[in-house]
């Protein structure tokens, strides 16, 4: 499967998409070695040189390679769950050039050697690249401050908490405004602990009626709000992940109303799914935060298509079975999200709520923006992460085919159009779909 | 009456049941109290057929209950108590089920402090589940004897208005009985501070009241719930005697009530807590010991539905 980035490559009968550029037409793409040589609707009119080597996509779209912002990596500390290599072959599988991992592995990533460890194991297994988020606060405990500065040398490019929300007040005020000493960003899990606390599920109706104990919609909000006001306290560069919430996204919206330096991300189960997916007690669909009501779900689009939403990205959670086949309440949060990333947001473009271009900016240009990555363009010069796919072509889900380790998905059986056809990294073919 | 076939497999909740198969469950078990009042109380219907007892949570009157009913209807009839620590050694539920499906059991009684716990259970074993209380979730067999218990006192169920007062918030009696009492044309209405009502309850077809007085005003049955001890200090109510003052039931607030209407308490109780202790042993309003009675005949009642064979019989 994996060829050599010595020769060049010609990308032939491809719609070439990039967000970054605007570029929306047919045409082909050379790459050489690493990079990315030449691009345009033009090229090759003539026919291909023969010492280039020809790859036809037959029509199929051509785009920047996805860039996924939120991904648990499970390595070190829980390779029966995903490994580096599973999750790498799981990304490429998905059209995920690029990922970026939380440091709640084991040990946690709160110092420089284990920064180091998750670049050089994954720089080893040569599939998507993997990038590493480090501790806000040393263990995730919430307390004291990692050291923030020098893990950003060390490659961290933003500091989380990862999925425990940075519940102190004090720590989150010295969080933000040490990182901005840097220039670095705080990404946030909203969530007002104290209220989320032993919630299984979503407050309502559903919650009751199955008799679990509910996490109100407005522990995202309270979070939220009181971290908008810290930004303003110290003007720290601050991210929320996975919205949820149609009150969430209001916050986020006045906060950039306000030209606060404040982004947010959300993930497909919020746009794709509601609560009525844990009925039945079904832990596939127990995530955190956790599903919501239908009027959230739509607050969620709405948002995405007017751009509160910044980036839309897996928030991979991989979980054995043994994780997840327990009572409900007892059952560990977080579904499986890479291989399903691309088909799933493109419901957003079939049902007619974005552009194929805004779609695919959400998973690739917007991020590499945020986080200051060089990718998610074609550019000349620029690495050959690229992804080609067919956006109509159906399939339906099935965890048994997952590259992934965990086949712990929300979207088990759901059928879905947009399908991944071959995936480059550096110039080199890391994944071809069956034919 | 007999050839009555049971639409499903197990008994794990009062949803998916309609008013004919209530019906049905509730005059087989009416049969039941008047053989069990006979001298010619035991029978063999059962005979051959293993129950188990499978018990992850304290229960001395529920399990024993459902052994009598077991016993009765002459099947063989184990205990097991499952401590919550022998699950956090490491058997998971999915391990029991397994055990147990290699024993050839024919009706497992399930209850299990999580919600949903009884019916991922039921997915992985070949025999008949009965739900004997699952989280907050539901507990079928409580509600049928509390209906039961009803019926023979008024006559009917459809067109009373019940009062289920108290901890609603943690109660699988609660939700069970709401749902029963709903299906057969009873109105229900809900008493309780709003820390102890669950989210949106109201939308369960429910009239919901915080002052007792106006909640119990012209009911024909006072339903008290169980306030859990470990509940009373601290988070959800102040002290058990601002709860007693607003909450509990004495002769004072029921005076609001029906002058024949009847009290009953799912047990165990607590005394001067929920309820008045001279007004549960009031034999003119508290039928809480028939209760007890009633729940032995309908749980022969459901081990006899479950254990037919299509033909209506038992093998």
């Amino acid at each position: 499967m994996t060829t050599h980035a010595s020769g060049r490559v010609a990308y032939i009968g491809a719609r070439l998409l990039d967000p970054a550029s605007g570029l929306d037409e047919s045409g082909a793409l050379l790459t050489d070695g690493e990079q990315i040589a030449d691009i345009g609707p033009g090229l090759f009119a003539d026919g291909v040189p023969s010492d280039i080597q020809v790859v036809d996509c037959q029509g199929a779209y051509l785009a920047p390679g996805l860039v996924d912002m939120r991904v648990q990596l499970r390595e070190p500390g829980e390779e029966h769950k995903e490994t580096l290599h599973s999750a790498g072959e799981a990304a490429v599988a998905g059209g995920v050039t690029s990922m970026v991992c939380l440091p709640n592995t084991h040990p946690v990533i709160d110092d420089v050697a284990t920064v180091e460890f998750v670049a050089r194991r994954a720089r080893k297994n040569g599939l998507a690249k993997v990038y590493p988020y480090a501790a806000a606060t040393k263990q995730l405990a919430g307390q004291e401050l990692a050291e923030i500065g020098m893990l950003a040398e060390a490659g961290a490019l933003a500091f989380t908490d990862g999925t425990k929300a940075i519940k102190n007040a004090q720590v989150m005020r010295r969080a933000l405004a040490y990182a901005a000493t840097f220039g670095l960003m705080i990404i946030q899990h909203p969530e007002e602990p104290s209220l989320a606390e032993n919630g299984a599920m979503n407050e309502g109706e559903l919650s009751t009626r199955l008799g679990l104990s509910g996490i109100p919609a407005a522990a995202e909000a309270i979070m939220l709000e009181r971290d908008i006001r810290l930004v303003e306290l110290t003007g720290g560069r601050y991210h929320a992940a996975h919205l949820s919430t149609a009150a969430g996204v209001e916050v986020i919206r006045r906060a950039k109303d306000r030209g606060l330096p404040v982004t947010c991300d959300t993930a497909p189960p919020y746009f794709a799914l509601n609560e009525l997916a844990v009925s039945e007690y079904r832990t596939f669909a127990k995530l955190s935060p956790p599903l919501r009501s239908e009027a959230d779900r739509q607050a969620i689009v709405a948002a995405i298509k007017d751009g509160v939403i910044d980036v839309i990205a897996s928030d991979h959670a991989p979980q054995d079975q043994d994780s997840k086949r327990l009572p409900f309440a007892q059952a560990e949060t977080g579904g499986v999200g890479l291989e399903t990333l691309l088909a799933v947001t493109l419901e957003l473009y079939h049902n007619r709520h974005l552009s194929l271009l805004k779609a695919i900016a959400l998973l690739s240009w917007a991020p590499a923006r945020l986080l200051g990555l060089p990718a998610g363009q074609l550019k000349v010069g620029a690495a050959a992460d690229l992804l080609i796919f067919d956006a109509d072509r159906a399939w339906r889900v099935d965890p048994d085919r997952f590259h992934s380790k965990s086949k712990n998905s929300p979207f088990d059986g759901r059928p879905l159009q947009g399908m991944v056809l071959r995936t480059v990294v550096d110039g080199r073919t890391v994944f071809t779909a069956d034919a | 009456m007999t050839q009555f076939r049971f639409p499903q497999r197990h008994l794990l909740g009062i949803e998916g049941l309609g008013p004919q198969e209530i019906t049905a469950l509730l005059d087989l078990s009416d049969g039941y109290v008047e053989k069990n009042r006979s001298a010619d109380r035991k029978s063999n219907s059962l005979r051959g057929k293993t129950v188990i007892n499978l018990f992850f949570e304290n229960s001395t009157r529920t399990r024993t209950s459902f052994e009598l009913a077991g016993k009765r209807l002459g099947a063989d009839v184990i205990n097991m108590q499952v401590s919550a620590s022998s699950v956090a050694k490491g058997e998971t539920l999915i391990d029991t089920a397994m055990t147990l499906n290699a024993m050839h059991i024919d009706v497992l009684v399930v209850r299990h402090p999580d919600s949903g716990a009884v019916k991922l259970l039921s997915e992985k074993v070949n025999c008949a589940v009965i739900n004997a209380g699952d989280g907050a979730h539901a507990h079928p067999t409580q509600a049928l004897l509390d209906a039961l218990t009803i019926r023979r006192r008024k006559g009917h169920l459809d067109g009373l208005t019940v009062a289920i007062c108290g901890d609603v918030l943690h109660s699988r009696v609660a939700r069970s009985n709401i749902h029963l009492l709903n299906t057969m044309g009873a109105r229900v209405r809900l008493v309780a501070p709003r820390t102890l009502l669950p989210s949106q309850v109201d939308r369960l077809g429910v009239e919901v009241f915080h002052d007792m007085v106006k909640g119990l005003e012209d009911v024909d049955i006072v339903m008290m719930l169980r306030v859990q001890n470990e509940r009373m200090r601290g988070n959800f109510i102040p002290s058990i005697r601002e709860y007693f003052h607003f909450f509990g039931l004495d002769y004072k607030k029921l005076k609001a009530a029906k002058p024949d209407a009847l009290i009953m308490h799912p047990g165990p109780m607590n005394r001067g807590v929920e309820l008045d202790s001279d007004l549960a042993d009031d034999v003119e309003r508290s039928v809480i010991r028939e209760q007890v009675e009633m729940g032995v005949a309908v749980r022969m009642a459901c081990l006899d539905v479950l254990t037919r064979d299509s033909a209506g019989g038992h093998a």
